[in-house]
């Protein structure tokens, strides 16, 4: 749910990272805290285990710049993977405005990616929400790992409704800025539209 | 519509700050201030020069939403307040409406006691104030900013 202060012309909105445990979603907030100019970014938070596995959430505030007067905010969430978290993660989706799925591209990993979609469409639904009406985008992560699926075939099964998906390394950074300009830009035109 | 907005204007702003303000001096708080359930901040008052609001706003409603998830464990509807007691910092974290967190942060220069007292009477008020933000916002989209807005615009913001 974007909040539109009028008050300080702001607006804010929140991007979750969805996907399966350690498939990156941490990594594409570090990279980002990493290259993002100081001004444009707040403390970016971990709530991880001792062994850096995210407990509960990391978070990133952004600010994007202005868009007719109004300063735009992103607050970017991301869930933990592992799938005993599950309450978690249903807590994490209340109020986004846009999901990033960021699948792992490994071999190894192809069962606990469709899981993982299967358990966010499930977590929307509770919520009221559906994949098919919120901004939502795919990032195929690790492609620079020997052992991956290939893309066409990570389409088929995790991209049926042929979203906006790109292939990702974040531990490098590639992909990362191109997924989150994605999303941020289904947001803001869903906003447009007045959703 | 999936995902309704939430609105601030300039009235309420105004009253729900006046209300924030008078809290941090009848409470003797170091810091009040209000985020919405989904860890936007909302307004803040007191001593907020070193502190990091927008964290602390996020880690609010984090905290909420988690006890939240424990009520409706124990089939409670929810807990509506919360106290965490440091050595140095005290924090009194309310619900008001089921929609928007006050939060106070103070010292030993107050109380509990006292903090809950003013606690109670400032939602009240902010409950009467949430409530007229939320039958204004009707249709949102139609007097947005953003209605208006191009792909030129939307383009231009990532153009760096």
């Amino acid at each position: 749910m974007s909040f539109i202060n009028y008050m300080a012309r702001e607006i804010n909105c929140k991007i979750v990272y969805y996907g399966p445990g350690l498939c990156g979603k941490t990594t594409n907030l570090q990279y980002i805290y990493e290259r993002t100019n100081p001004d444009a970014k707040g403390k970016m938070i971990s709530l991880a285990t001792e062994t850096e596995r995210t407990l509960f959430f990391d978070f990133l505030p952004l600010s994007l710049g202005e868009i007719r007067g109004f300063k735009t905010r992103f607050h970017l969430y991301t869930v933990p993977g592992q799938v005993f978290y599950d309450a978690s993660r249903k807590l994490i989706l209340k109020g986004v405005d846009g999901i990033i799925f960021c699948a792992d591209s490994q071999i190894e990993r192809l069962e606990a990616n469709q899981e993982s979609m299967d358990n966010l469409r499930t977590n929307l639904a509770e919520q009221g929400y559906s994949l098919e009406k919120i901004p939502f985008v795919i990032q195929y992560n690790k492609r620079d790992l020997p052992n991956i699926v290939p893309v066409e075939e990570l389409r088929e099964l995790l991209n049926p409704m042929a979203v906006p998906d790109y292939e990702a390394n974040a531990r490098s950074g590639m992909g990362v800025f191109d997924t989150l300009k994605a999303v941020s830009k289904l947001v803001l035109t869903e906003l447009k539209r007045g959703g | 519509m999936v995902n309704p907005q939430m609105v601030m204007y300039e009235e309420e702003f105004n009253q729900i700050q006046t209300v924030v303000d008078r809290l941090v001096k009848e409470a003797n708080a170091k810091v009040v201030f209000i985020v919405d359930k989904n860890g936007q901040l909302i307004s803040a008052s007191g001593d907020i020069d070193n502190l990091d609001t927008t964290s602390l706003a996020s880690l609010t409603a984090g905290n909420i939403a988690a006890t939240g998830g424990i009520a409706k464990l124990l089939r409670e509807q929810e807990f509506a307040a919360q106290f965490h007691e440091g050595q140095n910092a005290n924090i009194h974290i309310q619900l008001v409406g089921n929609r928007v967190i006050l939060v106070v942060i103070f010292d030993a220069k107050s109380s509990l006691g006292l903090v809950r007292l003013r606690v109670r009477k400032a939602t009240d008020e902010l409950n009467r104030i949430f409530e007229a933000l939320l039958s204004k916002v009707q249709e949102p989209g139609s007097d947005s900013p953003f209605a208006e807005i191009t792909d030129e615009d939307i383009d231009n913001l990532f153009n760096d």
